[in-house]
């Protein structure tokens, strides 16, 4: 099969005609035609969003409130007041760890062994009664411990879709039934970070209450995101931040909030990249999920071969290419994996993630190793960059030999 | 720049003072969060000398052969020739430029170090 070349949509690939970048999984590059849009508003129309009634107010507000639509059509939402925007998934988990049943203290909450530090501090803070679900040999997710481990109390269960270092994807959709027959009043929120840039997402299909994503791994801007939530559970959420914008009724005495969405949006929000982050769905929808991750399995498919080629590498994660993501964490015979990233951006310009991956518990007491290193893939990645990067690691085993 | 120099994957393969102390007064360590690299640091000091020093641990090929290089450098220097090493001391030792993110494997052994001056072991 023809990989696609999309590496000249990308400025980054001007700046460096030379760049292997293996790294989308801790960000994704930006396409001219997002940082265009960007351009457009801080250059046409960089006015504040509902605060004014003058024109380029109007244009502002009416940019900004488009994206609410087209994010609520990329996962399927039912309603696009659903949609809160944020910084990010750190934001979005803070927002539901802190907001959640604010005034119970020691509720029931449930991650996994496999969760980013985004979707594991911010629960582990909030409450006495944190448990950790176990991952299994063939690093997925137990689901009989899983079952196990939920009960009628459990108030709380969040799942990451694809896990940022093991590349598993999780099967949500069967997960959350499970629990809901154990546990019909269990909140499910879903760590969806690493899964919107690669698959298609359902939030109904899934029937989860919340699900989170950040915009720069999905070839939009930093400091942008979403948070989505059933309409009255995320009514029901105790703001984080308080302030302008998100009341209806402020006097001495008493504060009237507003509905959602704006009641969890206090503040001037982060506008262009929020419209950023519309271009990015823009983007990714005019090529198409399915065809994105047809070509990123191909790649992983691909990748795999090439890794378990290089004596002494071993790979963390499904073996079965068919339900892994483009994220592949590896590491190579006793070779730290710092050394094996500094190699490889200084003798071959190839980007690639060494380290825990913010996912420390995972590497300290399920894979038992301080560090990995790790490739990602996005939609302008080929496989010539797979076989430099299979190169470069055979001159790593070289200088260590 | 190719930051692995022979004199680095030397020590880094043959680390020098790795251990620990049986008569160690002095005890630390320092951890890179980000990548996992640990530096112990074991000192005996007598009469403000650093007699002796060990480091253990593990981390990439930087952390610790620049652990092996201080060790060797520091032992029979006095406590305040070593509360005053910064950096720089670490980069001309190693001969290489480091990047902001790699400076951090290279002075480990230093902040271990200057955190074990501050905690003797309690006999
Ligand atoms: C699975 C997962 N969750 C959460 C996050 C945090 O996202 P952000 O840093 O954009 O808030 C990441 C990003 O590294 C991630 O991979």
């Amino acid at each position: 099969m023809q990989t696609i070349n999309y590496k000249e949509k990308f400025p980054m690939y001007v700046a460096h005609p030379d760049l292997i970048y293996l790294d989308s999984a801790a960000t994704s590059l930006t396409p001219q035609i997002v940082l265009d849009k960007m351009n457009d508003y801080y250059t046409q129309y960089g006015t504040n969003i509902s605060r004014g009634v003058y024109s380029l107010c109007e244009e502002a507000t009416t940019q900004y409130e488009l994206v609410r639509e087209k994010a609520a059509a990329f996962i399927h939402a039912p309603s696009d007041q659903e949609i809160i925007f944020t910084t990010g998934t750190t934001h979005s988990l803070n927002i539901l760890a802190h907001g959640i049943s604010p005034d119970e203290s020691d509720m029931h909450i449930l991650a996994t062994a496999m969760d980013h530090h985004a979707n594991f501090v911010p629960w582990q803070n909030r409450t006495k009664n944190f448990e950790v679900i176990n991952i299994d040999k063939d690093y997925r997710l137990d689901l009989s411990n899983l079952a196990k481990k939920i009960t009628s109390k459990t108030a709380v269960l969040t799942i990451p879709l694809i896990s940022n270092v093991l590349g598993t994807i999780n099967p949500v959709q069967k997960i959350i039934s499970l629990a809901r027959e154990i546990n019909p009043q269990i909140i499910v929120v879903i760590d969806a970070a690493q899964a919107a840039p690669h698959i298609p997402i359902d939030v109904q299909k899934l029937d989860c209450d919340f699900l989170t994503f950040s915009a720069h791994k999905l070839y939009g801007p930093t400091g942008a995101g979403i948070l989505w939530g059933k309409k009255e559970k995320l009514q029901n959420i105790r703001p984080l931040l308080t302030g302008g914008d998100m009341i209806s009724e402020v006097s001495s005495s008493k504060t009237q909030y507003r509905n959602i969405p704006h009641k969890l949006e206090a503040g001037t929000p982060n506008i262009a990249g929020i419209i950023g982050l519309g271009a990015a769905i823009d983007f990714i929808q005019s090529i198409g999920l399915k065809k994105i991750q047809k070509n990123e399995e191909m790649l992983t498919k691909y990748a795999l071969n090439s890794l378990r080629k290089i004596s002494g590498l071993k790979i963390y994660g499904p073996q079965d290419a068919n339900d892994r993501a483009g994220v592949v964490s590896f590491t190579l015979k006793n070779i730290h994996p710092h050394d094996i990233a500094s190699i490889l951006d200084t003798q071959y310009n190839i980007a690639v993630r060494a380290g825990n991956h913010c996912a420390m518990p995972l590497h300290i007491e399920t894979l038992d190793i301080p560090a990995t290193a790790r490739i990602s893939f996005g939609i302008y990645n080929t496989i010539e960059d797979i076989d430099t990067l299979e190169k470069g690691l055979y001159k790593v085993s070289e200088i260590f030999s | 720049m190719n930051i692995y120099q022979e004199q680095i994957l030397e020590h880094y393969k043959d680390p020098q003072n790795y251990g620990v102390l049986k008569n160690a007064t002095h005890r630390d360590y320092a951890l890179n969060p980000t990548c996992g690299d640990k530096v112990c640091i074991d000192m005996h000091i007598k009469k403000n000398i650093i007699q002796d020093i060990a480091f253990s641990g593990s981390g990439c090929a930087i952390s610790q052969a620049a652990a092996s290089m201080f060790t060797q450098k520091v032992k029979g220097i006095t406590v305040e020739n070593l509360t005053m090493m910064n950096k720089d001391d670490i980069l001309k030792m190693l001969e290489i430029e480091l990047s902001m993110n790699r400076l951090k494997c290279g002075v480990l052994v230093l902040e271990a170090s200057h955190r074990a001056l501050h905690n003797p072991i309690k006999l």
